[in-house]
């Protein structure tokens, strides 16, 4: 067998490791595990987005139906469409398409909507105030509601206060968010006349703003609490049966403070996950709440597009999202390795 | 006043009484060991004095600890007690410490629960604590980062930071290889000389017991049936029980002479690596070598034994020999055909090989019948057998492993422990194969039960020419049932030969090591009576 020549694998270290000190790779490998870990995280993250980007622009691109003979019609001259094809870029090889677009997105430039023939970035930037606020407004008050009905739940279990938790959970998660948003509607903002029923206050004044995203915020976060309730519970009490608290009772340490000091850290991994997972949702899955309560968010803006065949809104969207996606994915990794240190070693 | 005594107490929980008027006594200084078998009501003892038993206990009589009645006193007193005036160990120290706090934390807990101090000062002590448990790595670290054996010291560590009067050490060597448990158990004795505290050591382990305390407590099925000064109980025992427990601990089984005669399965220089985690982004990732250059043979009809400590690569081994995983280079062949060909397991050898796993208790589908259970290897079959052949090759497995024709139809749950590792025998038995791997066999088995299951296998050695590979950490269990033994460490064998021999005089220093650090039970010159 002739020896394999090294790979690059093997001789980029040695090349890096090299590298004078204080040289980034140099901190790489010397450091801490948790820097290690944050760069390894850190590159799949790029590659999700490589990844993510080439699928959303491929799938545009083999869905029948040219935009530009979309957008003049049926009736239209072939050299008009041609012209308005090479306007668009649409006569270039995919790849040219692929990379312009892409080098755009890097520079907040997606180009122009073609039916609003505004740019897509001031579509999103409008959008995306309203969504993204709403969204960490809801995940905010689903973990404010979530965590201490869970734990309170699981330190009393079996007893009246968790069949409680238990039974407002069901319903939670059984009763649909826009049903909470006409509830809302109806209670805070027809009797009581709180706040309003519907409508975007803008962020010239920031405390409107917040008021006019609330009741939109509490529909969307009452039934990702109730998951949340529920899988803080469980996990808490799979952790109090574990064999350190026991240790940890053997100690001295009463029940309430063996749950706060050893159980809740460790409760938190599983509870991380659906946190991220729900942000997703929130982010692009608030379309109905935002018809109930008349925000002009991303959700509607995607809803419009799709109806009107603005690929290029719907593709930037899209890419958008899935970029906030990752990069919460990305924090909730290392949320993990901050509270557990055991995948801090793993790379 | 004794620092601990128990007085006629009794414990229940919801209809199930689990402790009958016990009474068990601990002074200063002194060394009490509760043994007995599974179920005898052991750790519920333990968690009494601590205080901790689980919801729904109902308990009478008296638990006297320094003064202070244990039943009687509030929780939040019971509090202010838990480490302080007793300290408790646990058996499992994989998962008695908290995963995401540092161990110098851990321990510096117990300081700050109890005396009033700084968090600097109680962890200056918690690191002086994890010195004087022979603790050679820093605070700062995380239980993961350690071996069992450290982890225990940790655990130890915390149980003594504030030095209580009294420890309670549940089976805490139970988990542990020899040479750990050897290096614990001297800790925890030196650490009653130090402190002149009271320690209550609660072990199935006869050899530990017999080797460390001072006095000793046999419980049987929750009473107490006999306790008195080591010495004297080792010269005079009392109770039938207790001489049973004795002589199924040292229980021997005589195997049949055995033949010379031809290789049934022989391995070749098999080398196994596993790849690790990089250290770095691009860098190479270090392999772990579990075998390392590993030959060995086993011929027709021969008993072979394979001991040492965890992670030396046994059950790697394990699974090279039975063709679950690839090996990177060697051969292992049975009667001159491989185990592994092409990308899979060659069946043919599989139906002439069987294995025999530790736990009774998870490695059979809970939702199967005993008939579906041990009739599974019929598959490796070209034509398995059905109908009355099918019905009777189940009976004669059954038959075989001492069970009945009757028991077929029921579901695992309804049989014993020690019921469930001869039908996972019998399944090995039904396609009657050449060589059975028996991995930890009996290892998770009482002493009572482990001795039948020996006798099991030394009578079916005398029925049919059966070969096997029994694998165990336990020396004296290896040493009765297998005609010739290997010791394995670090991926390599370093010493095979005759068993008698190789015990008797052993080569390698790392088999001498072994066999020191195995406790060893006292001969009991009483005529040994029979289970």
């Amino acid at each position: 067998m002739h020896p394999k020549p090294a790979g690059l694998g093997t001789r980029l270290p040695k090349i890096l490791s090299n590298a004078p000190k204080g040289h980034l790779y140099a901190v790489y490998t010397r450091n801490s595990p948790m820097i290690r870990y944050t760069c390894g995280r850190l590159s799949s993250l790029i590659i999700s987005l490589i990844v993510a980007s080439l699928v959303i622009f491929l799938v545009i691109e083999v869905i029948p139906g040219d935009p530009a003979s979309f957008m003049l019609g049926i009736n239209a001259r072939a050299d008009t469409l041609a012209a308005l094809r090479t306007e668009m870029g649409l006569d270039q090889p995919m790849y040219i398409r692929y990379f312009h677009w892409v080098a755009g997105m890097l520079q907040w430039e997606f180009g122009t909507s073609w039916t609003y023939k505004t740019p897509v970035s001031e579509l999103i930037n409008d959008r995306i105030w309203v969504s993204l606020p709403l969204a960490i407004y809801a995940l905010i008050l689903s973990t404010l509601i979530a965590f201490p009905s869970g734990i309170y739940a699981a330190s009393r279990r079996g007893r009246a206060g968790d069949v409680t938790v238990i039974g407002a959970t069901q319903l939670g998660v059984a009763l649909p968010n826009f049903w909470f948003a006409m509830i809302l509607v109806l209670i805070f903002a027809i009797k009581l006349r709180w706040f309003s029923a519907g409508g975007f206050a803008g962020w010239d004044n920031p405390l409107l703003a917040i008021k006019s995203l609330t009741l939109p915020a509490i529909a969307l976060a009452l039934p990702q609490a109730a998951i949340l309730a529920r899988v803080m519970r469980s996990s808490l009490l799979d952790m109090l049966g574990e064999d350190f608290i026991r240790t940890a009772r053997a100690k001295g340490l009463t029940r309430r403070q063996a749950l706060w000091r050893h159980a809740v850290r460790n409760a938190l991994i599983p509870v991380l996950t659906i946190i991220g997972l729900q942000f997703s949702f929130l982010l692009a899955g608030g379309i109905i709440i935002e018809q109930v309560f008349f925000l002009p968010g991303l959700g509607r803006l995607i809803f419009q597009s799709i109806s009107a065949r603005d690929l290029i809104v719907v593709e930037s969207v899209v890419m958008l999202l899935v970029f906030t996606v990752i990069v919460v994915n990305f924090a909730v990794d290392l949320a993990y390795a901050a509270v557990d240190p055991r995948l801090r070693s793993r790379t | 006043m004794s620092l601990l005594s128990i007085k006629d107490y009794s414990l229940a929980i919801g209809d199930f009484k689990i402790l009958h008027n016990i009474d068990v006594t601990v002074e200063p200084g002194q060394i009490v060991a509760i043994t007995g078998e599974s179920g005898s009501g052991k750790s519920m003892t333990a968690l009494s004095v601590m205080g901790l038993l689980p919801d729904g206990a109902f308990a009478q009589g008296q638990i006297m600890l320094d003064g202070v009645d244990i039943g009687q006193t509030s929780e939040s007193n019971l509090c202010k007690m838990r480490g302080n005036v007793m300290g408790m160990v646990f058996q499992e120290p994989m998962t008695a410490l908290n995963p995401v706090k540092t161990i110098g934390d851990q321990v510096a807990e117990t300081i700050l629960i109890h005396q009033d101090t700084t968090k600097a000062e109680a962890r200056k002590r918690a690191a002086d604590i994890l010195l004087r448990v022979g603790l050679k790595v820093a605070p700062s670290r995380y239980p993961h980062e350690l071996s069992g054996g450290q982890r225990q010291r940790v655990v130890i560590a915390m149980a003594i930071a504030v030095r209580p009067k009294l420890l309670i050490a549940d089976e805490p060597t139970t988990a542990l290889d020899v040479t750990t448990q050897a290096r614990i158990l001297e800790l925890l004795k030196d650490l009653v000389q130090d402190f002149g505290m009271g320690l209550l050591i609660i072990t199935h382990d006869l050899a530990v017991v017999a080797d460390i305390a001072d006095e000793i407590v046999v419980m049987q099925k929750g009473k107490v049936v006999e306790a008195a000064a080591t010495q004297d109980l080792l010269r005079d025992m009392q109770h039938p029980y207790t001489k049973a427990l004795f002589e199924a601990s040292s229980h021997k089984v005589a195997l049949p002479e055995r033949a010379h005669t031809t290789k049934l399965l022989e391995a070749k220089n098999i080398v196994r690596s596993y790849a690790m985690p990089r250290k770095a982004l691009l860098g190479p990732r270090p392999t772990f070598k579990a075998l390392n250059d590993v030959s060995f043979h086993i011929e027709h009809g021969e008993r072979v034994g394979l001991v040492g400590e965890s992670g030396c690569g046994k059950s790697t081994l394990t699974r090279a020999i039975l063709g679950l995983e690839r090996v990177q280079s060697g051969d292992i062949q049975l009667d001159g055909l491989p185990v592994f060909s092409g990308k899979k397991p060659n069946l043919d050898v599989r139906r002439r090989m069987q294995v025999v796993f530790q736990d009774p208790y998870s490695s059979f589908n809970p939702r199967h019948r005993v008939d579906r259970i041990i009739t599974e290897p019929f598959h490796l079959l070209k034509s398995p057998p059905t109908g009355d052949e099918r019905n009777a090759a189940i009976a004669k497995a059954l038959k075989d492993v001492g069970l009945s024709e009757a028991d077929k139809t029921k579901y695992i749950h309804e049989f014993s422990g020690g019921q469930r590792q001869r039908i996972a025998i019998a399944r090995a038995l039904i396609v009657e194969p050449e060589l059975i791997i028996f991995d930890e066999a009996v290892s998770a088995l009482d002493v009572s039960v482990r001795a039948q299951i020996l006798d099991l296998i030394a009578d079916l050695c005398r029925k049919r020419p059966l070969a096997y590979l029994f694998i165990s950490h336990d020396l004296f269990v290896v040493r009765t049932v297998t005609d010739r033994v290997m010791v394995m460490q670090a991926g390599q064998i370093v010493e095979q030969g005759e068993t008698e021999a190789v015990f008797s005089n052993p080569q390698h220093p790392y088999t001498r090591t072994l066999i020191a650090a195995a406790p060893k039970l006292p001969e009991i010159t009483d005529a040994p009576l029979t289970v």
